[in-house]
């Protein structure tokens, strides 16, 4: 049994020495990406292209994100924000665990969130522009790990997005 | 017993050694920079640049990356995916003499640079279905 041990660390060192290689899907179009291209974006009939980055900077902004990076000439604003990531199932289950007596797990504990908002000429229609929205996140448990690092592709986060996004263009559009 | 411990220390040290590389090579990455240009680099048959750069933008959305950066002057955009690893990647675009543009990636899987050419081949291949546009090898 310990020669079996010592045999099973052995291999285990010497095959996870330099181990790192790239998933071979990840620079493939995967089945469902023309879906999240439709769910991530919305067609807006404006001819300028400013307006509409900026309307995205105000909501980004409405929802407490700070603006890291704009270039306009090619339709990129990123905005980003840390904030608490605790859910209460997680809670919940932590302390149930920790009265059966299994001690400290750790918890998520807070998030960073990272998006970009960008916008293209469409290629169907001259008189508008293509808009698309991306969310990731990384997520820091309660002992300083990465629990999660993924990117958002919940449905009604990117639905409510655009429904805010079309109520600040109509907003921007309304100068005073 | 004894030979089984030695053949774990040997291994552990093999394990260490495989890996040690001196500061300076990690730093400047020296390799064959012939090669991985080569690997990383494809001429499209376009002069506007900035339609290039859109696409590029477009491309690697489509590929669940989040852009961090873009500058369409210089043509570069940054971006990273996040899918239980980490990719960091930047594309550049540049014009070249003639009717054509360069467009150069190079990507970071975790801690590593990508030297494999496949990932590369497959980047280029669906920027060049979004830009209607084919990829060309460059020497």
């Amino acid at each position: 049994m310990i020669k079996f041990r010592y045999i099973l660390i052995a291999v285990v060192l010497g095959s996870s020495g330099c181990a790192t290689t790239v998933p071979e899907d990840a620079f493939k179009l995967s089945d469902t990406s023309l879906q999240e291209r439709q769910v991530q974006s919305r067609f807006f009939e404006t001819k300028n292209e400013v307006e509409l980055l900026s309307a995205g900077i105000a909501v980004l902004q409405d929802m407490g994100y700070s603006i890291d990076e704009t270039e306009k000439n090619a339709g990129v604003v990123t905005a980003s924000k840390t904030v608490d990531a605790t859910n209460g199932g997680q809670v919940a289950a932590a302390v149930f665990l920790a009265l059966m007596g299994g001690g400290n797990v750790a918890i998520d504990s807070q998030q960073t969130i990272e998006v970009s908002f960008v916008t293209l000429p469409s290629k169907l229609n001259r008189d508008g522009y293509l808009s698309r929205v991306t969310f990731q996140r990384v997520v820091i448990n309660t002992q300083g790990m990465v629990s999660r690092a993924e990117t958002l592709n919940n449905e009604e986060l990117y639905s409510e997005f655009f429904d805010k996004l079309s109520k600040s263009v109509f907003l921007e559009a309304q100068k005073i | 017993m004894n030979l089984l411990k030695i053949t774990l220390f040997t291994t552990l040290l093999v394990a260490i050694s495989g890996c040690a590389t001196t500061h300076d090579s990690r730093i400047l990455q020296s390799g064959n920079q012939v090669e991985l240009r080569s690997m990383q680099t494809r001429s499209f048959d376009t002069e506007d640049k900035n339609i290039v750069v859109r696409n590029v933008i477009s491309t690697l959305q489509d590929l669940s990356f989040v852009i961090d950066k873009a500058d369409a002057d210089l043509g570069t955009v940054s971006a990273t995916k996040l899918s239980g690893y980490k990719i960091r990647m930047t594309v550049t675009v540049r014009p070249q003499s003639g009717e054509s543009v360069l467009v150069r990636a190079n990507a970071q899987y975790n801690l590593k640079p990508i030297e494999n050419p496949n990932v590369y081949q497959d980047f280029f291949s669906v920027l060049s279905k979004s830009l209607f546009l084919s990829a060309n090898s460059v020497e």
